[in-house]
């Protein structure tokens, strides 16, 4: 499935939610389900520092050609929406997702989480996964 | 006197008559910056609509009713702090005039192996530029612990005082906790051992009636914006023969007397330290704001929000893993918390959601936090507006999160 695809899903995913209490158990609920980063990655290098909650992104070149993430936080919301970011992003060729435009946040009403003031390590996340793919990118070009 | 009534204080504030996230709005993040009433607004307004000038030395009609305005502004402050007109430097806010005092006072008097005694739970504002003074200075920083309830080690305060420090600098309230530092007695302890005092007034002035000459500070800082006045406006109090020996800071017009290519001199107290065009229409709200909560009375105001702050706690405490960050018999409406097992920015964000404006986080207290061993915390502050109605949205909100996370 290509990036936009997985876009489309979770916005029809989204879109049977009627209120935002449901919208926001299901995200709690893809934050628990979110698989565990693999200790071994949970270190100080790969943490991403917002100011409230923290976010380890670990990120691997496998022979496949595609980037394969995997991320954890200490806030459930923010794991959640960790979660989407690596359905989404994961497992990708490194240049669809660096040039990637991330429009179903918006589209599901939680582009707030992305607001720089939220301070959660959401964006830096992004863009750090991104900056991953560029690398990569450049390696195997090079 | 008349009583206190609620309606009639909400109606001088419409921004609290809104809906978010189509919740009535609960404004609890008084702490970091409280509503601004009507009065301060249409000052403001008023100010640009129809006396706007630059202030000070201009000739015409516009420029007098402008300086005559700001100047009684500084006055009705001044009243109010018990100081003198003088006394009393308009700057951009609490960290500004902390980093005036830093940067003036501190570089002058600070010399390498001087000490700087400064509380625990400090504002990284009265931490920070401390920090930098001692960096170029090689004086050294003594901390004054915090203890498990958010009081600070008082103890360890007279060891660090028999060092013979140059400086205390430490909040009359903790901005994170709430807690009110017993000032009265650290200034006397300080005075002492000869020692200057700063007091970081930030978190007092909307619960306080302050008398800086009782207080006996040399040095007395505050925001407009945390006492219902305009951000990017606040005030330094220091002793006359002070100020008068510090050097001036910033360089430009109105600090000085007379300018020559080759040198200055600088003007007389307070204008020595108010370079440049200053806020005026901040400055002048900033009287309004006063006069409001005069209006009110501090004690009554105080009162009230006691009322709230007890009510909430107990009730907080129905929550199950409920754990109070901060339990010193003296504070202010503060509220911080913590929930077990969850984290403060979830909580937060799901609060938000249902209405409710809290702050999370480590509230620019991050050595506290570490200390504390926590990541942050959820801050409740209550304000002269709040009502008890909005304590149990508050309260209702908080378990409906909490249900929601575990």
């Amino acid at each position: 499935m290509t990036i936009e695809q997985r876009q489309q899903e979770i916005i029809e995913e989204f879109a049977l939610f009627d209120d935002w209490m449901q919208k926001y158990e299901h995200i709690i609920e893809l934050g628990k389900e979110l698989p565990v980063i693999s200790s071994e990655f949970k270190t100080d290098d790969n943490i991403i520092k917002g100011c409230q909650s923290r976010v380890w992104l670990h990120a691997e070149m496998l022979d496949s050609g595609v980037v394969h993430f995997t991320a954890d936080s200490d806030a459930i919301i923010t794991k959640g929406m960790i979660a989407m970011m690596i359905r989404v992003l994961s497992d990708q060729a490194p240049e669809d997702i660096a040039s990637a435009d991330l429009h179903f946040v918006n589209e599901i009403g939680l582009h707030q989480h992305l607001s720089p003031t939220r301070s959660n390590g959401l964006l830096s996340m992004i863009k750090q996964m991104k900056f991953y793919s560029l690398a990569f990118q450049a390696k195997n070009n090079g | 006197m008349t009583a206190y009534s609620i309606e009639r204080i909400r109606e001088q504030f419409p921004i609290l008559n809104q809906q978010v996230n189509n919740r009535p709005l609960v404004y609890l993040d008084n702490a970091a910056s409280n509503q601004k009433p009507n009065a301060v607004v249409d000052c403001i307004s008023n100010y640009y609509t129809s006396y706007h000038a630059n202030i000070h030395r201009g000739a015409h009609h516009l420029a007098q009713l402008a300086t005559e305005a700001y100047e009684n502004a500084r006055t009705i402050i001044a009243n109010h702090l018990n100081a003198q007109r003088e006394e009393i430097i308009f700057t951009y806010g609490t960290t500004d005039g902390i980093n005036l005092v830093a940067q003036t006072w501190g570089r002058r008097n600070l010399k390498a192996g001087d000490r700087i005694v400064i509380s625990g739970l400090e504002h990284h504002s009265n931490l920070v530029p401390w920090q930098m003074v001692a960096e170029e200075n090689g004086c050294i920083i003594d901390i004054i612990p915090v203890l498990s309830d958010g009081t600070l080690d008082m103890v360890v305060y007279d060891q660090l005082l028999e060092k013979k420090p140059k400086l205390v600098a430490v909040n009359q309230v903790s901005n994170s906790l709430g807690t009110v530092n017993p000032i009265a007695e650290m200034i006397s302890k300080a005075k002492n051992v000869n020692a200057c005092v700063l007091i970081d007034g930030a978190q007092a002035v909307s619960h306080f009636e302050i008398d800086v000459k009782r207080m006996d500070c040399d040095f007395y800082v505050f925001s407009g914006h945390k006492i219902y006045g305009p951000t990017g406006i606040g005030v330094l109090y220091g002793k006359k023969d002070i100020l008068e020996a510090m050097p001036a800071w910033r360089g430009g017009g109105e600090m000085i007397k007379s300018v020559s290519y080759q040198s200055f001199s600088v003007n007389e107290l307070p204008y020595k330290f108010e370079a440049g065009t200053p806020n005026i229409a901040d400055g002048i709200a900033l009287g309004q704001a006063i006069e409001f909560v005069n209006s009110l009375g501090l004690n009554a105001i105080r009162e009230h929000e006691t009322l709230l702050t007890q009510t909430a706690t107990q009730r907080l405490l129905e929550v199950p893993g409920m754990r109070l960050i901060g339990t010193a018999e003296e504070k202010t409406s503060v509220i911080s918390f913590l929930i077990d097992g969850l984290h403060p920015y979830d909580v937060g964000t799901l609060l938000d959601q249902l209405g409710v404006a809290v702050r999370t986080g480590h509230h620019c207290t991050e050595p506290l936090m570490h200390a504390l061993g926590i990541p942050g915390t959820i801050r409740a502050s209550f304000a002269c507006y709040n009502t008890l109605e909005e304590v149990d949205l508050f309260i209702e909100a908080v378990k409906k999160a909490t249900q929601m996370l575990s």
